[in-house]
């Protein structure tokens, strides 16, 4: 187990290297620039621009002082377009936010999507049934661009219950609103995928042999059932963890919460490399660690499977 | 009175595609202590039969009649009531035990948790207990393996897992649904090996499910045979192999390998099994018998007895079959 760790991580080391080149390339082989603006700078100044920043040196250069920075000095550069800012100051700002509001968003999803799934699986074709996949559908087909204003209207203009945007340094009525527009089409994600798996576990011969052991139904569910139906869940979960705690551009902008979703997309949008390349890293560096999470996750579960 | 009564059980299934008629109106009864075989082709209902008793059908399932154990309904009875009856009263061992057992649990936990349930015993007590019935099905090392998991085991040993597990609470009745279909030939002589020794050692009255006539003639009292969820010939198990008074079962013997009969080729009955979805008018075994008369299509005598003790449903008489 120990050395399939470890053995795992050595391997995540390529895998981010290649990700960073990919990631390095594309960006420079999309038109413009980080100064390219609606009005031309003169030519002495781009190339001011371009000398400070070492973009006028071959395109191998600056990704080789690129890594290095990252490997000597943990540095991920600085930003473009924000003088006096770096991608490390970027990156502590906004990510504490968005992991601060995707973690919660994600128990809620999971408590909420596992307990939807399951109910609608015991009672399958029953109202219960029907009233839970509606709600996980409506959720799944309610895009949150849609759903984060909704909310507002509702919550912030119309009730008055809850302040409809800031963040105040995560102070819960702050973090109510952009959970809930954040953890309701993974709960919807989820709650579909345990209700169906729910479903076939209930028929499998093991949960048979539950019940001829005469285990009251609450019983044969939890302690038959529930585990198995889990599996593919949890290989749902790794990803959208990563995915929820990297924040969303629609949470941050609708609720102004400041975290790196909204840093990620205007970084792509003013070409500004370096906080772009941090970001892209920071997600890859996120998958590669909690699909080995996922992992060790099935290993502790299903005793069959042994690294 | 019976241990167990059955009248007129008969098994529907709701699917898309209409109604199968799984069980077509079973009557038995079982002394306590007797052991009944169940033999019939893939398809004749005799599982169902069996889920039935227990209440396990699958959802789209309904059960119609009376099934008494013990003088208490339990037919569709409340969970409340068939939970008594289940593990406690009434074991069951299944097909395969490859998948039947939870390979989420350990062997430990899955037995423990019967005679927690049933009879409320303190945690050491169920685990000695469950390690002795380990000890009885013949599970070497029995106290060092009850902590493994189920993957842990081979096939045989998994089936004497669950042996032992139906048989915690000392049940009144073992209902063993092909307990050796899913495991190899020498396997299957040591499983039926045991579960007569566990028989006569507790005493338990018995209902043998198979297809195998062989594992009947050595294990069983009274045999039934099902066709098409029907009972075709129900008799004491000796007669019916000296002489078969149904066109079915003499097919389901001619079928049988034989040492004595080198080189010839194995026997078949022509045909396959009726479909299900149409409700069956007549004897369903009609168009497969070599008997067959024109009435057969259209009604079947229903089971009669014809010598004592011997009962079967057929439209020619037992001279007839030359």
């Amino acid at each position: 187990m120990f050395s399939y760790i470890i053995k795992r991580l050595v391997v995540a080391i390529p895998t981010l290297l290649v990700l960073m080149v990919l990631s390095f390339l594309l960006m420079h082989a999309a038109p413009g620039g980080p100064f390219t603006y609606e009005k031309k700078l003169p030519p002495e100044v781009l190339a001011n621009l371009n000398a400070k920043y070492g973009l006028d040196q071959p395109l191998w250069r600056q990704m080789v002082s690129y890594v290095w920075g990252i490997i000597a000095h943990f540095d991920f550069g600085p930003s473009f377009v924000y003088k006096d800012r770096d991608v490390n100051e970027i990156i502590a700002q906004g990510f504490p936010v968005t992991l601060h509001y995707g973690s919660i968003a994600f128990v809620v999803a999971v408590v909420s999507g596992v307990l939807l799934g399951v109910i609608a699986a015991i009672r399958q074709n029953t109202w219960i049934d029907y009233i839970a996949v509606g709600i996980s559908i409506g959720a799944q087909v309610l895009p949150n661009f849609v759903m984060a204003p909704i909310l507002v209207l509702v919550f912030a203009l119309w009730l008055g219950w809850l302040p409809a945007g800031g963040w105040e340094g995560g102070e819960l009525s702050h973090v109510i609103l952009p959970v809930i527009a954040l953890a309701t089409s993974y709960m919807a994600s989820i709650a579909r995928i345990t209700r169906s798996s729910m479903l076939e576990v209930l028929t499998s011969n093991h949960v048979r042999t539950a019940r001829a052991k005469g285990l009251p139904e609450h019983k044969v569910i939890l302690r038959h059932a529930l585990k198995p139906s889990l599996i593919p869940v949890i290989s749902y979960l790794g990803p959208a963890f990563v995915a929820m705690i990297t924040g969303s551009v629609v949470v941050d902008m609708y609720f102004s919460t400041g975290g790196i979703g909204k840093a990620f997309v205007d970084s792509a949008l003013n070409r500004d490399y370096a906080v772009m390349m941090g970001i892209t890293l920071l997600v890859g560096f996120l998958t590669i660690i909690f699909n080995l999470l996922v992992d060790i996750l099935y290993a502790w579960i299903d005793p069959k499977i042994r690294y | 009175m019976a241990l167990l009564d059955i009248k007129d059980l008969k098994v529907r299934f709701q699917t898309n595609d209409g109604v199968v008629n799984a069980v077509n109106g079973i009557t038995l009864s079982l002394e306590r202590g007797g052991a009944l075989g169940i033999v019939g082709e893939s398809g004749s209902g005799k599982s169902q039969l069996a889920f039935a008793v227990m209440g396990l059908l699958a959802k789209n399932g309904r059960a119609t009649g009376s099934v008494t154990f013990d003088g208490q309904e339990i037919l569709n009875a409340a969970p409340s009531v068939i939970n008594r009856v289940r593990a406690n009263k009434i074991g069951m061992i299944f097909q395969d035990p490859m998948t039947s057992l939870n390979s989420y649990m350990r062997v430990s936990d899955q037995m423990m948790e019967v005679l927690l349930h049933h009879k409320g015993m303190s945690k050491a007590d169920a685990a000695k207990e469950c390690i002795r019935m380990l000890d009885a099905v013949k599970i070497p090392d029995a106290a060092g393996r009850f902590r493994l998991y189920p993957h842990e085991f081979s096939g045989g040993m998994r089936q004497r897992v669950m042996i032992a597990m139906a048989l915690l609470c000392k049940p009144d009745l073992l209902i063993a649904d092909e307990p050796t279909t899913a495991l190899d030939v020498t396997v299957q002589a040591q499983i039926m090996q045991l579960l007569g020794e566990l028989r006569r050692e507790f005493g338990m009255a018995t209902i043998l499910i198979t297809h195998d006539l062989g594992v009947v003639a050595g294990f069983c009292d009274e045999v039934m045979v099902m066709y098409g969820g029907q009972v075709m010939e129900k008799s004491p198990v000796d007669p019916v192999f000296a002489a078969p008074s149904h066109p079915y079962t003499r097919g389901l013997l001619h079928a049988l390998p034989r040492v004595d009969q080198e080189g010839e080729e194995l026997a078949s009955i022509p045909g396959a099994p009726p479909n299900m979805m149409r409700a069956p008018k007549g004897c369903p075994f009609a168009p497969r018998c070599e008997f067959e008369i024109e009435r057969c299509t259209v009604e079947l005598d229903p089971l009669t007895e014809f010598t004592p003790g011997r009962f079967r449903a057929c439209n020619r008489k037992v001279e007839e079959l030359a």
